[in-house]
């Protein structure tokens, strides 16, 4: 009763009453977790809980091309090949197919060859892929038919639509087998004038009558209106035909290995011409009814909430077909717990909701609370994250440990390098500046006595907090072609020692430059001082310490360097002009083969020259005959042990030659936590939230455990607000009833 | 009133079009379409041809403001300003560089912007009028001179640390709300606690010390003299008279940002994940979709004229003597 006056005194005032309200409110509306971000009806409920940055632009298959995006296109679609889990190095194994195609080759004269003849023999090669049977796509209103069978959805307008935000609306939705004509319809979408696929001038080059069908499509959605349909299917593709109803064959100009990585991508998913002319309908694209906003596929999960600002919501698909999680892996698997979901039927989490977080401060918080599954580990937390011991491991902290976290590192497939416009005649050597033959020699030793002084080790250190590793060619580890120890160290600028590559002095870097012409960084002749132009897209707070230490690294050879710090664009544009001298770049692989990383420095790739992808304008004959034979070569078998001198030869010209400064492979720190199985780092597979589990009982113990909201807060602003308005109302009381003097 | 208005509307078209004008050819200069289809089509893989068939889409291979070309008005149509800017007048803000319609974003995000800002604006408005009544109140005593001084304290930190201080604190430490997120239904209240409650603290000591020197100024005049010598207590002069007569300069202020509450705050709904239009801007800027920032200003410059009008109508409201006939 005392207890029941005192609360009743207490919200006469205004600082009580808020305090009583917020009380109320809380104990109305909260369980044990006050700071809970999800629905109570969620509660141990089997779902992954994630975050994404950037919004992701592209869903749809034809455009759809960078990692934001294909967490959740990898999910959803299903081209016909997909990467073992499990097994290193990346293999290739079917996921609608029924197995993964061997190419046959053909002469120009359609004569059949044997497999194992010369690229430069081979006028086609043919792949034909057979889908499996009876798989069937996602529920989807494009699908939904009528009594008589008839799509019900089929004649839309915009008056017909009113009331249709979202695909939920629609009252009828269906499904139907996937069928080969569903991939033939994709590939021809590649050559669609208005999705822009950023791989169509590249498959252009490959497919039999893919750029034939492109021209054929741009003259044809000229007199187009901006909403009409396209119908594909009334433009043939020549290379691309259709064999039977779940077989269709693929025809390639020449021989092209690689094309099976690229049948492991959703640029070759199935896309089924109802859904493309479904979205097609009028106000459908005013309403973001688009196949780019909401994919069709016959994955393991359907997007069934897409806001890209706030979040994303994957579903189990109730149509998947029946995929197992694998038994096999690496040796260490069984010891890691991967292979303790051996033959259970995929997936095995039932949704996975993705929350949109900009700034990595609340993302990590949340990752902290057990509110996110798994986290990376940005740099502002990497100190309460992780520590390196003396021997330069990398450990979990006390902290980390304590809450049953684990750490997941790998090294990614990209690499991250320093370039030189060999069109520009100081360190290109070439031009009227460039001195010829002799000119050529000096730039390519200025080249490597810079390699040599740029330490990547120090910087590995000082600016990634140790993830990464000093790169010794474009190759990263993992990839065909990368050698450890001493046989894979870049001998222009390491030297084997105690067992370990160690990077030479920086007097051998100096004589190295001296050699080129600029004893201590001086013209030889002139006494002018060497003065190099970085061009950077840097400029923030941490770029200038960057840019500092590089500033230092050129100063212990004398060189001067002058940074040029510019917008993206305007980088761009110099690289496409050739107007660099140094510059920096990295590249992420499509797929895990060294085509994808040497031909970066293709002759054929000149970016100034030719439009490619070589920044360096780097062209060297042998290096380019090297690679014209090792890029339609196979990594497995005989021609494996064919292609790898060859790639060891075309490494060794780039090394010598230094178009680059090889800087760093980044290594991936992820973190997950003790309730979340299965993961393995994967760098090039996308499809893997199928095989990841969650014990959700543990989640619900130790998300309780850690979230019990602190009240004493609470009472000390209440009583803080008590004791700030009592003296003033006293005050106030005792001067109203104050008499005149 | 209403020819005042008129005249106000008719004011505000070249103010617009001006807006409009700066901001494109602004825009323009430092952004050409070749780099707006360069940000669209990413890094990789990406040709020349590539770049100009996605320009010859939008409608960015055409003369920016004049096109000898075209015949008729066309000179003047067949021109990105006309099909890119002139539009908005009309309200047809077009799609995004990524193909998405501009005003179904603005209408779906304006919901998060306002659950955020109307609160802490009426919720603000309330507290900072009240302590300024307060401080006036107690003028000329240590409450005043605290109160001033923790007024001054509140100012001179940024907006940043009240937001990351309130997350540490109240979401990390305290564990009484989440950090972050948006939720609609019975459940947004949660997500809204937070942000509302730091928006409010964080404009308390510039709002009440502004309010505080103008109730100042109101207390030393005559019918302030007149009220309490007629035995008003002091509650009913400072809430009755004082605030009803120093309503033109605080409505000055306030009425003019109404509108703008549409807009969304970038830094709260960027770091609290707030899906409104606040992060839709700096997205924006940040993708370089140019038609999107476009959009926005153009959004923003609309506003503003609305609320400089709604303020001038206001006036009338609180002060009789002010009339907009001659």
């Amino acid at each position: 009763m005392r207890a029941f006056r005192l609360t009743v005194r207490c919200i006469r005032t205004p600082a009580g009453l808020l305090a009583g309200l917020l009380l109320s409110a809380f104990l109305a509306g909260c369980g044990s977790e006050w700071n809970d971000p999800y629905p109570a009806g969620e509660r141990g409920a089997n779902i992954l809980y994630s975050a994404f940055t950037e919004r992701p632009k592209h869903l749809d298959p034809a455009q759809s091309y960078t990692e934001d995006e294909s967490v959740f296109t990898g999910q959803i679609y299903e081209p016909p090949l997909q990467y073992h889990y499990l097994k290193r190095p990346y293999t290739l194994v079917p996921a609608t197919a029924e197995q993964v195609p061997v190419p046959r080759f053909l002469a120009a004269d359609g004569r059949l060859l044997p497999a194992d003849t010369p690229a430069g023999q081979v006028a086609y090669s043919e792949y034909e892929i057979r889908i499996r049977t009876g798989i069937r796509y996602q529920p989807h209103p494009a699908f939904a038919v009528d009594e008589a069978g008839q799509p019900r959805y089929a004649r839309l307008d915009r008056e017909a639509l009113r009331g249709i935000e979202r695909l939920a609306d629609f009252p009828h939705s269906g499904t139907r087998e996937l069928t080969a004509d569903d991939y033939i319809y994709q590939i021809k979408r590649l050559a669609h004038p208005r999705l822009h696929s950023p791989i169509f001038g590249m498959m252009a080059e490959r497919i039999v009558g893919l750029k034939a069908l492109g021209e054929q499509l741009r003259a044809a959605a000229r007199d187009l209106p901006a909403d009409g349909w396209l119908d594909l299917d009334r433009y043939p593709l020549a290379g691309v035909t259709r064999v039977d109803r779940h077989t269709y064959r693929i025809r390639l100009q020449g021989k092209y290995p690689q094309f099976l990585y690229w049948l492991a991508m959703p640029f070759f998913a199935p896309v089924p011409r109802e859904a493309d002319r479904f979205y097609s309908q009028p106000g459908m694209a005013e309403k973001n009814l688009t196949l780019d906003w909401y994919p069709v596929g016959t994955g393991p999960y359907m997007l069934t909430e897409n806001n890209p600002n706030s979040r994303m919501v994957l579903e189990r698909n109730p149509n998947f077909h029946g995929e197992t999680y694998p038994c096999e892996g690496e040796p260490e698997d069984a010891a890691a717990g991967l292979l303790a979901d051996c033959g259970k039927p995929l997936p095995l989490i039932d949704k996975a909701v993705f929350s949109r977080e900009k700034e990595s401060i609340p993302y990590w918080n949340k990752f902290l609370q057990g509110y996110y599954d798994a986290s990376g580990i940005s740099s502002d937390s990497f100190d309460q994250a992780v520590r390196l011991n003396v021997g330069g491991d990398v450990q979990l902290t006390e902290e980390m440990r304590e809450k049953g976290i684990r750490l997941l590192t790998s090294v990614r497939a990209s690499t991250f390098y320093m370039g030189f416009n060999l069109l520009d005649p100081l360190v290109g050597g070439k031009g009227p500046d460039g001195h010829g033959v002799d000119g050529e020699a000096r730039a390519r030793k200025l080249r490597q006595a810079v390699s040599i002084a740029i330490d990547q080790e120090e910087f590995i250190s000082i600016f990634m907090n140790g993830r990464g590793i000093a790169a010794m060619s474009p190759l990263p580890p993992g990839i065909f072609g990368y050698l450890e120890g001493e046989a894979g160290i870049n001998p222009v600028v390491y030297e084997w020692r105690d067992g370990q590559a160690r990077r030479k002095s920086i007097e051998a870097a100096r004589a190295l430059l001296a050699e080129a012409g600029w004893p201590n960084g001086r013209n030889a002749q002139t006494g002018e001082p060497l003065v190099l132009n970085l061009d950077t897209t840097g400029g923030g707070m941490g770029d200038k310490s960057r840019l500092d230490w590089l500033t230092r690294q050129f100063a212990r050879l004398g060189i001067q360097l002058v940074v040029r710090s510019t917008d993206f664009n305007r980088f761009q544009e110099k690289l496409r002009k050739g107007a660099v001298q140094l510059y920096y770049l990295g590249w992420n692989a499509d797929y895990p083969d060294p085509e994808n990383f040497l031909f970066l420095l293709s002759g054929s790739e000149g970016r100034a020259t030719r439009g490619g992808e070589n920044s360096s304008n780097y062209a060297s004959a042998d290096f380019d005959a090297l690679f014209e034979r090792l890029k339609n070569m196979e990594s497995e078998g005989a021609q494996g042990a064919e292609r790898l001198p060859l790639i060891r030869k075309a490494i060794g010209i780039l090394q010598h030659d230094a178009p680059w400064v090889f800087g760093f492979h980044p290594k991936s720190y992820t973190l997950g936590h003790a309730w979340l199985h299965n993961r393995k780092p994967n760098d090039v597979g996308n499809n893997i939230l199928k095989y990841q589990r969650i014990d959700v009982a543990e989640r619900e113990r130790r998300r309780d455990a850690w979230n019990r909201p602190v009240l004493w807060p609470l009472l000390a602003i209440a009583a803080l607000c008590i004791a700030v308005v009592l003296p003033a109302a006293l005050a106030y009381r005792r001067r109203e009833r104050a008499v005149a003097r | 009133m209403l020819a005042y208005l008129l005249r106000r509307l008719f004011y505000a078209l070249p103010i617009l079009i001006g807006v409009n004008l700066i901001t494109f050819g602004l825009f323009f200069v430092v952004n050409t379409p070749d780099d707006m289809a360069r940000m669209q089509l990413g890094v990789k893989r990406v040709t020349p041809e590539a770049i100009e068939k996605w320009k010859a889409e939008r409608g960015y291979d055409k003369p920016l403001f004049i096109n000898p070309a075209a015949p008729g008005v066309g000179l003047l149509t067949e021109t990105i300003f006309f099909e890119k800017s002139a539009r908005m007048f009309v309200g047809d803000f077009g799609r995004a560089e990524d193909g998405r319609d501009i005003a179904r974003e603005i209408v779906t995000r304006m919901g998060p912007s306002l659950a955020i800002a109307l609160p802490t604006f009426i919720l603000g408005l309330f507290v900072t009028v009240s302590l300024a009544l307060l401080l006036t109140f107690f003028r000329a005593t240590y409450l005043d001179f605290w109160g001033v001084v923790l007024c001054v304290a509140l100012m001179s930190i940024s907006g940043l640390f009240y937001i990351i201080g309130g997350q540490f604190l109240i979401s990390k430490l305290w564990k009484l709300v989440p950090i972050s997120g948006y939720g609609g239904g019975p459940d947004a209240w949660k997500f809204l606690l937070l942000p509302v409650a730091i928006g409010v603290v964080s404009g308390i000591g510039s709002s009440t010390r502004w309010y505080r020197t103008i109730f100042l100024e109101e207390i030393g005049r005559d019918y302030v003299r007149t009220a309490r010598a007629k035995g008003l207590p002091e509650t009913a002069v400072l809430f009755r008279h004082v605030l009803k007569n120093a309503m033109v300069p605080i409505l000055t202020g306030v009425v003019v940002v109404i509108p703008l509450l549409f807009m969304g705050s970038l830094l709260t709904e960027s770091f609290f994940g707030i899906p409104g239009l606040g992060s839709y801007t700096i997205d924006a800027i940040q993708a370089q979709d140019f038609a999107v920032v476009r959009a926005m200003v153009f959004i923003g410059s609309v506003l503003y004229i609305a609320g400089l009008m709604l303020t001038d109508l206001s006036y009338t409201l609180v002060d009789p003597r002010i009339r907009f006939e001659r």
